[in-house]
C-alpha cells in the first residue's frame, strides 16, 4: 500500500555492479518506502535478479558506482550477514541444499542469530519448534518438513515455500523475492502468495523480481518497474504489468527506442 | 579460496608443547641388538624376542609401499630412536605419586585423567612417549574378570594369552610398517573380556608423542570371547616438533562366537603448519577379526591430524553372520595427506557389512578413500553397502575414492554409492543471507555431512569431535 510520508526503507542511487569485470548494473535509481509492494519485471539478463544479489551483498559481484541506503544505514558497507540481520530478506531462485542439517535447526539458529542482534531473547528448541509450527500453517507445510534436511529433496514449491517461511519467521523491513513464482504450479503458488500477503504490512516492503504478471495477480504491487540491459527502463502501477503481458518485452524496446528518438 | 575461508582453517595447534621429563633413550637406529635391548629391558620372555627378531628378518626383506595417494620424504629408519621412556622417581602406588610434570601435561590438554575417570566412568590407560604410566579403574573391571592394561604388564602377567593371540590377525609380515611394529613395540594397551561379561564402561586410552625424533610403535589386543562385548576408545594429541615423527601403530581385535567390539577413534596428531613443515606420519595397520558364528566388529573413526595416514582399518568376517563395519570421518587441511578407508573380507555365511566414510579437504590438502570389499566363494549370502561422500572446500583440495570390489559368489549383494559436493560460495552466501556467519556455516555443514558418522561416536566423543572438526577447520570459509 502507499502510504503518505511513510519512512524509506531503500534508496538506490546511480548503482553500477559488474561481475568477472562485466558490468551488469548500469545505473540503477530506485526508492522503496515502508507499506509499498514493488515488482521488478525484466526478461532474462536484464539484470533483475543481480538486483537482488547485490542488494543481498554476494561476493562475486563489484559494485563499481552508486549508493544503496537502508534505513540509516550504508548498505553497501555492510557484510551480507549484517544486512541480513539489518533486516533485509532475499527469498532464493534457488535455494540450496543442505544435506544432514535438520531445518529446524538450520531455521532455529537463524531465527537466533537475527533476534540476538536486534537485543531479544532467544528461543530454546521446545519455545522455537511452538513458533515455528504456529508460522507454518500460513503456508500449509506438514510437520515432517521440520526434521527433513534443509531443502534436500524438496520439490520446487517445497523450497519456495521454505524460503518465505524463513520470511515470516526473521520479520525483515525488505523482502526481496527472487522469481519466487518460477517452477510453482498453480495451487503452490497460491499458497506461496497468500503468505506472503499476510507477512506484508504497513512497517515492511516487499520487493519482488519477475518474469511474468501472473504472480501479481496474487500480490498486487503498488508500482511495476521494468528492467532492461541493467536500468530502469520504465515505471508504472500494476496496470504496466498487465500491459507488458499483452504486447510483449518488445513493447518496451520499441518504446524506449522512440523515447529515445524523441530525445535524440 | 577467500581470506575468510583461509583464516578459518588456519589457527595454530593448540597443543604444541614439550613436557620436561627425563626420557631414557635408546641410542638411534635398527638392529638385532636395539631389539634385544628393547626386550630386555621389558623384560620379556623368550618367544616374544623370537617373534620380534622373525618380525625384523620379515622387515628386513621388505619395502616401504609405494601404492598409496600420498608423498612425503624418505624416511631414514636408521635415524630414529626405538625405544624412550620416563623415568619414573619410584614405583607408583596411586595418581598422587604420577610425576606432577606429567598430570600438568595432561591439564594442558584438557585431559585431566582422575576427573575424566571419575565423572565420565572411563578408565584411561595413559601412554605416555610409549610405557604406561598408571591404569586406573582396574580393580572395578577386575571384578568382573576383565583385564585391562599395558600390553608389556600383559606379557608379565597373562603370557599364555599374549602368546596366544598376538600376530594372529596382523601376522609378524603383514606389510611393512606392521611388521616394523611387531619387531620394535614398545607398549601398548592390551585388553581382555571374559565369556559372557558386556564390559560395564567405554575403555579409553589417551595416547601422546612426547620426545622429539622417537618413534611412536603402538601395539594394541582387544579380545572379547564368547558373548562378551566391549567398546573401546582411542584418542591421540602430540606435541608441536618441526621433524616428522612416524607412528606405526598396530592394533588387533578378535571377537569369538556372539562377541561385538566397537573401537572408536579421535586422532589429533600434530598435522604440521600451515607450510606442511612437520607433522606426524601416521601409517597404521588396524584389523580385526570375525572369528565366531554372529560376531560384530565396528570401527569408527575421526582423523582430523597427521601430516599424513595410512590406515585402513579391516575386517575380516570368518564367522557366520558375522558384521563389520567402518565409519569415517578424515578432515584435511593446509597440506595434511590421507589415504584411508578399509578392507571388509567376507569369508562366511551371510556375512554383512557396511562402509561409511565421509572425506572433507579443505587448503592445499589430498583425502583419498581406499575401500576392498571382498566377497569369497565361502561368503554365501554376503552382502555389503557402502558409501562414500567427499567434501571440498575451497579450490586447492583435492578428494580421490578408489573402491576395490571382487565378487566370487553369486548371491552376494553388493551396493556402492559415492558424491562430491563442495561448501562454495553460494551455500555461504544463503547461510549469510539468513544472518549466519562463515564460521558458524562451515560448522553446521559439516557436522551434518558427517551426522552419519558421528552418531556412531560414544556421546563424550561426538561432542569432542565436533568441537574438535569446527576448530580443525576454522579459517578455511569465508
Amino acid at each position: 500500500m502507499i502510504i503518505e510520508n511513510s519512512p524509506i526503507i531503500l534508496s538506490v542511487q546511480g548503482l553500477h555492479a559488474s561481475i568477472n569485470g562485466t558490468e551488469i548494473l548500469k545505473g540503477i535509481d530506485l526508492t522503496v518506502k515502508s507499506g509499498e509492494i514493488h515488482a521488478i519485471m525484466g526478461l532474462n539478463g536484464s539484470g533483475k535478479s543481480t538486483l537482488a544479489k547485490v542488494l543481498a551483498g554476494h561476493s562475486a559481484y563489484e559494485v563499481t558506482a552508486g549508493s544503496v541506503r537502508f534505513e540509516d544505514k550504508n548498505l553497501l558497507e555492510l557484510p551480507p550477514e549484517e544486512r541480513a540481520q539489518a533486516g533485509l530478506f532475499l527469498a532464493f531462485q534457488y535455494p540450496i541444499e543442505i544435506p544432514g542439517v535438520a531445518n529446524t535447526q538450520f531455521l532455529r539458529l537463524a531465527y537466533n542469530t537475527v533476534q540476538t542482534q536486534r537485543g531479544k531473547e532467544e528461543l530454546d528448541p521446545l519455545e522455537f519448534d511452538d513458533f515455528v509450527r504456529e508460522k507454518m500453517k500460513l503456508l500449509d507445510m506438514k510437520p515432517d518438513f521440520l526434521d527433513r534436511s534443509v531443502n534436500e529433496g524438496f520439490s520446487g514449491g517445497e523450497k519456495k515455500r521454505n524460503e518465505i517461511l524463513q520470511m515470516a519467521l526473521l520479520e525483515p523491513k525488505l523482502s526481496i523475492l527472487d522469481e519466487t513464482d518460477s517452477g510453482l504450479d498453480i495451487d503452490a503458488l497460491k499458497i506461496v502468495a497468500n503468505g506472503v500477503n499476510r507477512i506484508a504490512n504497513k512497517d515492511n516492503a516487499i520487493v519482488l523480481v519477475t518474469h511474468y504478471q501472473r504472480l501479481l495477480d496474487y500480490i498486487v504491487p503498488d508500482y511495476v518497474h521494468i528492467m532492461q540491459a541493467g536500468r530502469i527502463v520504465m515505471t508504472g502501477n500494476k496496470e504496466l504489468a498487465r500491459e507488458l503481458e499483452t504486447r510483449g518485452y518488445d513493447w518496451v524496446s520499441a518504446n524506449k527506442q522512440a523515447e529515445n528518438g524523441v530525445r535524440a | 579460496m577467500s581470506a575468510a575461508l583461509h583464516s578459518l582453517v588456519n589457527q595454530p595447534y593448540k597443543h604444541g608443547f614439550v613436557t620436561e621429563i627425563e626420557s631414557d633413550i635408546a641410542p638411534k637406529g635398527l638392529n638385532e641388538d636395539i631389539i634385544r635391548l628393547i626386550s630386555a629391558k621389558k623384560n620379556e620372555p623368550e618367544w616374544l624376542l623370537s617373534f620380534r627378531l622373525k618380525a625384523y628378518q620379515k622387515w628386513l626383506t621388505m619395502t616401504e609401499p609405494t601404492w598409496q595417494n600420498v608423498h612425503y620424504p624418505k624416511i631414514d629408519f636408521q635415524a630414529i630412536s626405538y625405544y624412550s621412556a620416563p623415568k619414573p622417581k619410584k614405583k607408583l602406588a596411586s595418581m598422587d605419586e604420577v610425576d606432577p610434570e606429567l598430570l600438568r601435561t595432561f591439564e594442558k590438554l584438557g585431559v585431566p585423567m582422575h576427573e575424566r575417570a571419575a565423572l565420565a566412568g572411563v578408565a584411561v590407560d595413559v601412554i605416555f612417549d610409549s610405557v604406561s604410566v598408571t591404569t586406573t579403574y582396574k580393580e572395578k573391571l577386575a571384578e568382573v574378570g576383565i583385564i585391562f592394561c599395558s600390553i608389556s604388564e600383559a606379557v608379565q602377567t597373562h603370557p599364555d594369552l599374549i602368546q596366544k593371540y598376538l600376530g594372529t590377525v596382523v601376522p609378524v609380515g603383514d606389510n611393512f610398517f606392521a611388521a616394523l611394529n611387531s619387531a620394535v613395540f614398545t607398549d601398548g594397551s592390551f585388553c581382555f573380556i571374559p565369556k559372557g561379561v558386556k564390559c560395564p564402561m567405554d575403555l579409553s586410552t589417551y595416547f601422546r608423542i612426547n620426545t622429539e625424533g622417537s618413534g611412536q610403535f603402538e601395539r594394541t589386543l582387544i579380545i572379547a570371547e564368547e558373548g562378551a562385548s566391549v567398546s573401546y576408545l582411542e584418542g591421540c594429541t602430540a606435541p608441536r616438533f618441526d621433524t616428522n615423527q612416524l607412528h606405526a601403530a598396530v592394533v588387533e581385535l578378535i571377537a569369538l562366537d556372539n562377541a561385538d567390539i566397537k573401537y572408536s577413534t579421535v586422532q589429533n596428531w600434530y598435522a604440521g603448519d600451515e607450510n606442511g613443515i612437520g607433522g606426524i606420519y601416521n601409517f597404521v595397520t588396524k584389523r580385526g577379526l570375525a572369528k565366531g558364528v554372529n560376531s560384530r566388529i565396528s570401527w569408527t573413526q575421526v582423523e582430523t591430524g597427521s601430516a599424513i595416514t595410512w590406515k585402513y582399518p579391516s575386517c575380516i568376517l570368518r564367522g557366520d553372520n558375522s558384521v563389520g563395519e567402518f565409519y569415517s570421518v578424515a578432515v584435511t587441511n593446509n597440506f595434511q595427506q590421507a589415504d584411508t578407508g578399509t578392507k571388509m573380507i567376507h569369508l562366511g555365511k551371510n556375512t554383512r557389512s557396511t562402509i561409511v566414510s565421509k572425506g572433507i579437504s579443505a587448503g592445499h590438502s589430498n583425502s583419498s578413500y581406499r575401500g576392498l570389499v571382498r566377497i569369497a566363494p565361502t561368503a554365501e549370502g554376503a552382502r555389503n553397502y557402502s558409501q562414500c561422500d567427499s567434501m571440498l572446500i575451497g579450490d586447492q583440495c583435492g578428494a580421490h575414492t578408489f573402491p576395490y570390489i571382487q565378487v566370487h559368489n553369486n548371491s552376494a549383494k553388493v551396493e556402492h554409492e559415492a558424491s562430491t559436493s563442495k561448501i562454495g560460495e553460494d551455500q555461504l552466501f544463503y547461510f549469510s543471507q539468513r544472518g549466519i556467519n562463515a564460521e558458524e556455516a562451515v560448522s553446521m555443514i559439516i557436522n551434518g555431512f558427517c551426522k552419519d558418522v558421528f552418531q556412531q561416536l560414544p556421546m563424550e566423543f561426538a561432542v569432542e569431535a565436533t568441537k574438535l572438526l569446527s576448530f580443525k577447520l576454522e579459517g578455511t570459509v569465508g
